[in-house]
């Protein structure tokens, strides 16, 4: 277990260093996010919708979209720098690797959200001082249901034509049920109601965690061999 | 007699049962005092979405046996059942709209089953999409696999998200808790609605599994002359 | 040291392996001949690990952590230090922290890239590249080294090179197995040749005394024959 955890980190941190290097995955994203949240802005009739209602909306499809050109970043590197190849003969656990990527893929995800939820929080006027820790609480649970199950696609699209494409088509009916989730409890929250009555939801969305990252996590070594 | 010629029979068996359901929906079963005539296609719309929901969870089913087993004959059920399964949607995602125009007026209403027997089609999509991407068989059938295992565990998140939330759809009368609370003569009918659709599923499937089976026997023979 | 037996791999209808068995004691260096699409790359990689046989075993005392991979990829990552490379793939294959940064400025040395470890990879020149890539394969000390096509886009000084290397390695009980279309490449360092011809192994037996002409001889006859 520890030895995992131990090279699931030694691909995570090379990971990390290498973005940090590079830069190329993180900017698109947070670029891509402030210009989405500007677009939302721009479409709306700030007279004729209360803010409240689409600001959820709004801030998940930001998100969930930006976590998705991240995704395509994980094996991609590998493919780039013709590395793969190489981690398969290691004695890198298949496992190992999953779990590396996942982290990796969930720190980039971090920071471009931490990025984008002041940005919306700026755009959309709306208040979140008094639920940050709740709101964020539901961010990062969501957020892991399908950053887990777009690890395990990306490492299954990069020997398929349109590799980036397939992966944004086969992902998509995986992000419904969190983004319900998602969205439901976010409206309650920004709207002062009590985190008890997103109970349902939020069990929904610990039970989707549960499932696809276990799942996911054991699936991974059909994806990624020759 | 050859798989293809018993698949045809069992299809033309359900067609002719499925005519009859009709016959019986339209001039022996009462009309539905709330929704009018137009809730005789219900009949045709929810056995459809049941085996559309079946199919694929049939489809999960053999991926996990083809993962452990290697058999290609799971293979290709798989690939038999989910376009099958496809075909089951675009029906559902057909009459539901024709169901819904007269009721509500409007052609398409974001409500439960047809939202979820939406995701249902865009996973079916993912999954044939990946299957023409891949061209060593051994790896597609794999890819699959992995596919079609999380489509599956995604079913039941789907029916858990869309219930959640509050729809326009009437309540579920047939799969409830507490028992189908229709009249018996129209439960009599859907009950052979069911089975008709049962019957189709199997025929269509058997036809396309023979389908299947001929190509790779052509592939095998074109290789061993090559 | 390494055995493999009744090995059988297919691409569709093309036939990779075909019945393959042979078996190397530690120390001797086995040389896979055999024109392209022959299979030999299937071979080393099933070796490796790279791929799982469709039928047959493979054993290779150690495991994954005993073999040394060299083939078309350079599995370095452009954006680390050549130092850094070596420290991440010496950590997959669990050389112990303590001695990681002696091992890697030991290989380096050795390689002739002592005083250029700190740069990064995309800055090296395409022979030192080369060799930063062959430095990484033996960072971990493997007792067998695989090898694929490895003389491919060197220059005359560079394979020279890398003969003498192999030669050194050969010492201390390691096993080499090197697979190549050129007969001329690596045949003075083969205890053992072994040709390969559409997935079948035609000829395996000692060099004994022969020298690269009579083995180039022996090659043409196995690959005109019928």
């Amino acid at each position: 277990m520890a030895e995992l955890l131990r090279q699931a980190w030694a691909v995570a941190r090379k990971d990390l260093v290498l973005e940090l290097r590079t830069r190329t995955a993180l900017v698109s994203a947070v670029v891509f996010t402030a210009l989405v949240l500007t677009l939302f802005n721009f479409g709306r009739d700030p007279t004729a919708v209360p803010t409240l209602d689409l600001a959820p909306t709004v801030l998940w499809v930001t998100f969930t979209f930006a976590a998705m050109l991240t995704l395509n970043r994980a094996f991609q590197l590998e493919l780039e720098n013709q590395a793969l190849e190489g981690l398969l003969v290691s004695p890198l656990s298949r496992t190992s690797l999953y779990w590396g990527k996942l982290i990796a893929n969930l720190a980039f995800v971090a920071v471009v959200d931490a990025v984008g939820l002041p940005l919306f929080v700026l755009f959309f006027n709306v208040s979140v001082s008094r639920v940050l820790l709740p709101l964020v609480g539901v961010i990062a649970l969501a957020t892991l249901g399908f950053v887990a199950v777009g690890t395990l696609f990306s490492a299954l699209v990069i020997r398929t034509r349109f590799a980036e494409l397939l992966l944004l088509v086969i992902l998509l009916p995986f992000l419904l049920p969190p983004l319900i989730g998602a969205v439901q409890v976010t409206a309650r929250l920004l709207a002062g109601r009590p985190l008890s009555e997103s109970v349902g939801y939020l069990k929904l969305l610990a039970a989707y965690d549960i499932v696809f990252v276990s799942l996911a996590s054991f699936l991974f070594r059909f994806t990624v061999d020759e | 007699m050859s798989l293809v010629r018993r698949g045809r029979w069992i299809t033309l068996v359900a067609l002719v049962l499925l005519a009859g359901v009709y016959v019986r929906a339209l001039a022996f079963t009462p009309i539905e005092r709330l929704q009018g005539p137009a809730q005789k296609i219900f009949y045709l719309h929810v056995p459809a979405a049941i085996w559309t929901e079946a199919a694929m969870i049939l489809v999960g089913l053999a991926g996990i046996f083809f993962l452990f087993l290697g058999d290609p004959r799971l293979d290709r059920f798989a690939e038999a059942s989910a376009e099958v399964g496809t075909v089951f949607a675009t029906i559902v995602l057909t009459t539901g709209p024709i169901w819904g125009k007269p009721i509500w007026g409007t052609w398409w209403t974001w409500d439960a089953r047809l939202t979820s027997t939406l995701f249902l089609f865009f996973l079916y999509l993912g999954y044939l999409l990946v299957r023409g991407a891949v061209r060593d068989p051994g790896l597609r059938a794999r890819y699959a696999a992995v596919l079609g295992i999380c489509g599956m565990c995604l079913v039941p998140f789907i029916h858990l998200s869309v219930y959640l939330f509050r729809t326009l759809h009437p309540q579920p009368i047939i799969l409830k808790p507490s028992g189908p609370s229709l009249p018996d003569s129209m439960l009599v009918t859907w009950l052979f609605s069911l089975l008709a659709f049962t019957l189709l599923y199997v025929g269509f499937v058997t036809q396309r599994y023979a389908v299947s089976l001929a190509r790779d026997a052509r592939e095998t023979a074109a290789a061993e002359h090559g | 040291m390494l055995s493999i037996e009744g090995l059988r791999h297919v691409y569709g209808p093309v036939v990779a392996l075909d019945n393959v068995s042979f078996m190397l004691a530690p120390g001797q260096t086995l040389a896979i001949f055999g024109p392209n699409g022959a299979g030999k790359t299937t071979l080393v990689k099933v070796l490796a690990g790279l791929i799982r046989p469709q039928r047959g075993t493979v054993r290779v005392d150690g495991g994954r952590r005993a073999i040394g991979w060299i083939g078309h990829e350079s599995h370095l990552y452009d954006h680390l230090t050549v130092r850094e490379n070596l420290l991440f793939w010496a950590s997959l294959y669990g050389v112990p922290a303590a001695a990681r940064e002696a091992r890697a400025a030991g290989v380096a040395e050795r390689l002739g890239l002592a005083d250029r470890v700190e740069r990064p990879v995309w800055s090296l020149s395409r022979g030192l590249a080369q060799r930063a890539a062959i430095a990484r394969a033996l960072i971990h000390d493997p007792r067998v080294l695989l090898l694929d096509e490895p003389f491919t886009g060197l220059d005359l000084a560079a394979a020279a090179e890398l003969r003498v290397l192999l030669g050194e390695l050969r010492g201390a009980g390691r096993t080499l197995v090197l697979a190549t279309h050129n007969v001329d490449e690596g045949v003075e360092l083969a205890t053992h040749v072994a040709f390969q011809r559409r997935g079948r192994i035609v000829h395996f037996a000692p060099r004994g005394g022969r020298d690269a002409a009579q083995v180039a001889d022996a090659y043409r006859r196995a690959m005109s024959d019928g």
